[in-house]
């Protein structure tokens, strides 16, 4: 292994910026003659807008226009778009309502977006905005779902009168229910899982601009895929052709699934940037982010467990309700069933599994991706029940795990997925050992002796990332294919760019990438430059999300090297006067078999373009050479994570103790980065069980909706974490690779209530598990405990 | 407009701005020192913390015009003639940073924390101290270690 070739933990090429303050985020662009955008917002989360007045507004000082659904409409551009069709149990499409990007006629939810103030500073726009007067009349509104779908219930879209935009189902439910007629124990949970805002540090923002010089437009904006932006704005919303409209997406400050979205705010900017004649900036403030970035999470679940006389899992079934807000997002539809269901095997050889999910509209914010999107709620169903069980048949409950899991691959779940290789038992014994679980009981001792309960919580998951192969998502409804694309262009001096469809905002491509070029081509990391985010330089690509960019991305540029060496080949068979079979590649040397004879890499370059040793009829010069990569199968990152908590039972304050992570990446590139990505996963999913939620009020106001009100994870609130690795490298892919990206996430948060409710005898806590929840918990559990 | 002077990294500055202008719009806006970052509303995050006469504040929730004479510095003028800041090497050095829009505040709250309570930090001092600035990608576990170290190499 070289100094920074793969597996090393080289230092990231990309930090220098960040670390001087010359990173360029979105905000940090300002175009020349540039005007702001104010978005002016539903303050109620239902209701009919029966007229807007603008005058007053549009006399305020600097205002160059206001602009509101009629104008878009008038402008014929399209609404925001849903790219999965997912089809009922009876078959029938999925009822989706439209999705104006300025309202018409009707608000749905608080934050939705009304009209757009464009003035020559946002102090200007943002007062200009307090003059609008809007004639709003009130409906009721409906946030909860089990409200949402009774008889009566205010109807939020026509299209689906109900409320219910789908009732999907995925597996065999005879079988299942035959599993459960004949088990011998059976357990029954219900399992909220709580709504998250994934609150990336910087806020959503666009620059809009037009050249009425060309008729084209360039859009900066912070997107985790600038193509699939393109692609939509162009072919759906109707902006402009490909060719006539730029997506630049610069240093973007997180995304975590919340910027793969096409928003109302981007189309607006790029719409209104020729409409006002000047480029329109816009940025979130945070309020404004909490109330208009897609949500995560969101449902509703009862799962019941069946198992034979032996302990083993014989059958599942699940309910699950899905909240996907006012509107579909661009991939709401399939996070609650194709990205949910498929992964409630989990770990586990269960023969037969049945899942049914409602997707259900309510007047809240669109629900969408976060970090796992599907993965995290089916994990927490999966090994909440695995425990539950466990304990309610007496079995220690990494024993139950242990009996209980896959243990030969291929293996076909009965929920679509083939897991094609992992060792689930080394990875949970790994943990076992490195958590010290030998030594629990003492530990519990020490606790107790100081007023404290203390217990362990296990989480063995297992996700489905390197999304996806484009043929089998296209079967499921996607509305586009999932390759990656790759171009390697080698300078004539032998240094290198790579133009690459993903897209990094925090994953550290610009490193990781270039240690796989340096490796391949035998040349110093130095002399490679990875492109990416701007739609002009990069030709397609379908971005960054589900874990994709290692198992996906570099397989592309894998294969684009592989085309690269082979020309270098043809052209040091030239200049070497050898046959071309004869050459061989090595430590970026191409040499002539059994001889000394050999040319660098960067001389073959040089070669390559200077084209005086072949006849450009029979080799073509130059060396530069594109790929695309579409998958032939998910990967499936898996591991155990344990957690190790102590509860107060007189505060209900818990304290993580220690947090042990074993996870299965396949190979690693940089295992630095990845246990970045590993610890990072893991606070978010820290932060789901213990500190974060959304709430509503009855009429649908977001009652947290600033961080003094929606608790984000702190440094004090979380532990410092254990990270181990076992490694099975994935066969569907040249380099090995699973993804690491939203493991911690996924893994985190069954791990912490396991181990909340193992401190509480067992009682059931709901996350987030506040100081509150945890202390009503220990209550009853005392209550209980002098009942019996 | 009013105007206002200041010292921003060690150049004297001053312009007319609305009354209402916060230093951090003033840094952004006016001076095109885009290193400084707002991440939030309401003073939780940090991400747009900088230093005002050796103290870390947040230029979120400060007008610029109360500022008048003071000497500022931001992330842009922690390196001193082409050197990174032993806080800024140590963030590089433990992976402290992943998509890069906390960590200028982070790197300055940091160099408060050692200012005001020394070389030697243990991580449950730093863990308290960091309240201020919130991170979204690194689980805090890189930037608790980059401050314990950028902490002693602040000491040679």
């Amino acid at each position: 292994m070289s100094a920074t070739g793969i597996g090393a933990a080289v230092r990231r090429k990309e930090d220098l910026r960040f670390i001087t303050g010359r990173g360029q985020y979105t905000d940090d662009i300002n175009r020349p003659g540039q005007a702001y955008a104010y978005f002016l917002r539903s303050p109620h989360a239902h209701a009919e807008i029966k007229s807007i007045d603008t005058r007053d507004a549009r006399a305020a000082d600097g205002v160059l226009a206001i602009l509101t659904g009629d104008d878009i409409a008038a402008d014929k551009v399209g609404g925001l778009i849903c790219g999965w069709m997912i089809h009922s149990k009876d078959g029938s499409a999925m009822k989706a309502g439209a999705h104006p990007a300025l309202a018409q006629g009707k608000v749905r939810y608080v934050g939705d977006h009304v009209a757009v103030v464009i003035a020559e500073t946002l102090a200007q726009a943002r007062d200009a905005s307090e003059k609008i007067k809007v004639d709003y009349k009130v409906l009721p509104a409906v946030v909860d779902m089990n409200d949402a779908v009774k008889k009566g219930a205010p109807v939020i879209h026509e299209v689906s009168g109900n409320n219910t935009v789908y009732n999907w189902h995925l597996g065999d439910k005879a079988a299942a229910d035959a599993a459960f007629a004949k088990a011998k124990h059976v357990t029954k949970l219900d399992i909220v899982n709580n709504r998250l805002v994934p609150n990336a540090m910087e806020p959503r923002a666009a620059v809009g601009d037009y050249e009425p010089g060309t008729e084209s437009f360039t859009l900066y904006t912070t997107s985790q895929n600038p193509h699939v932006a393109r692609l939509v704005l162009s072919a759906f919303i109707g902006i402009a052709p490909e060719h006539k409209l730029r997506v630049i997406a610069p240093d973007v400050g997180g995304g975590f699934g919340s910027k793969i979205f096409i928003y109302a705010e981007e189309t607006v900017c790029v719409w209104a940037a020729k409409k006002v004649g000047r480029p329109v900036k816009w940025t979130a403030d945070r309020s404004e982010s909490f109330l208009s970035d897609a949500h995560g999470r969101d449902h509703v679940t009862h799962a019941e467990l069946a198992l034979d006389e032996g302990g083993k899992i014989t059958g599942l079934r699940v309910n699950t309700k899905a909240n996907l807000g006012a509107y579909l997002s661009t991939f709401s539809s399939s996070v609650p069933t194709y990205l949910y269901a498929p992964l409630l095997s989990g770990q586990y050889d269960i023969p037969a599994i049945y899942a049914e999910v409602d997707g259900i509209y309510t007047n809240t914010t669109p629900v969408d991706a976060y970090r796992g999107a599907g993965r995290p709620e089916a994990t927490f169903v999966v090994e909440r029940l695995v425990e539950v069980a466990a304990r309610e048949t007496g079995v220690d409950p990494a024993q139950f795990r242990l009996k209980n899991f896959v243990r030969s691959f291929p293996h076909q779940t009965p929920v679509i997925m083939a897991y094609d290789t992992g060792n689930y038992q080394a990875a949970l014994e790994k943990a076992l050992k490195m958590a010290d679980y030998r030594g629990l009981a003492r530990r519990k001792a020490l606790s107790a002796r100081a007023g404290k309960l203390r217990g362990i919580g296990f989480s063995a998951y297992i996700e489905a990332c390197g999304i996806a192969p484009s043929a089998a998502v296209g079967s499921l409804g996607a509305g586009v294919g999932l390759w990656e694309s790759a171009e390697v262009r080698v300078n004539p001096i032998g240094t290198v760019e790579v133009l690459t469809g993903s897209h990094s905002h925090g994953q550290g491509h610009e490193t990781t990438f270039a240690q796989l070029v340096s490796d391949r081509l035998g040349i110093p990391i130095d002399n490679v430059s990875i492109v990416h985010g701007d739609t002009d330089k990069v030709q397609m690509g379908m971005g960054t999300y589900g874990s994709r960019s290692g198992a996906v991305g570099m397989s592309a540029i894998f294969k684009a090297l592989d085309k690269v060496i082979a020309k270098g080949k043809k052209v040091a068979a030239y200049c070497l006067e050898a046959s071309e079979n004869d050459i061989d590649f090595k430590d970026g040397k191409f040499s002539v078999k059994g001889t000394d004879r050999n040319l660098d890499f960067g001389s073959v370059a040089l070669q390559a373009y200077i084209a005086h040793k072949f006849n450009g009829q029979d080799l073509e010069p130059g060396l530069k050479e594109g790929a695309f990569w579409d998958p032939t199968n998910f990967t499936f990152p898996a591991g155990v994570h344990i957690c190790e908590v102590e509860v107060d039972p007189e505060t209900g304050i818990t304290r993580i103790d220690r947090w042990t992570a074993v996870d299965d990446f396949g190979r690693v590139i940089n295992p630095m980065i990845v246990e970045g990505q590993v610890h990072g996963g893991i606070g978010q999913g820290v932060g789901q069980a213990l500190l974060e939620g959304v709430h509503y009020n009855k009429d649908g106001q977001l009652v947290t909706a600033s961080f003094n009100d929606y608790c984000m994870p702190r440094a004090d609130d979380l532990p410092s974490y254990n990270v181990g690795m076992t490694q099975t490298p994935c066969p569907s892919n040249p380099l090995g690779i699973k993804g690491c990206g939203e493991a911690g996430a996924i893994a985190a948060p069954p791990a912490v209530i396991n181990a909340i409710t193992d401190a509480l005898g067992h009682e059931d806590v709901p996350m987030p598990a506040t100081p509150l929840n945890v202390w009503r918990a220990a209550q009853k559990a005392v209550a209980k405990k002098a009942a019996e | 407009m009013p105007k206002v002077s200041m010292t921003v990294n060690g150049k004297a500055v001053s312009a007319n701005v609305d009354a209402r202008t916060l230093l951090v719009q003033f840094l952004r806006e006016d001076l095109r020192l885009t290193g400084t970052h707002v991440g939030c509303d309401t003073s939780q995050c940090g991400c747009c913390v900088v230093h005002v006469d050796g103290k870390a504040i947040k230029s979120c929730t400060v007008l610029a015009l109360t500022l008048e004479g003071a000497n500022v510095t931001t992330i842009e003028g922690l390196a001193q003639d082409g050197k990174l800041h032993p806080m800024q090497e140590a963030f590089r050095e433990n992976h402290a940073l992943q998509c890069g829009f906390c960590t200028p505040g982070m790197i300055m709250t940091s160099v408060d924390i050692v200012n005001r309570k020394g070389n030697t930090l243990d991580e449950q001092t730093i863990r308290h101290e960091l309240e201020g600035n919130l991170c979204r990608c690194t689980g805090y576990h890189n930037i608790v270690k980059a401050v314990a170290a950028g902490a002693e190499a602040m000491a040679k």
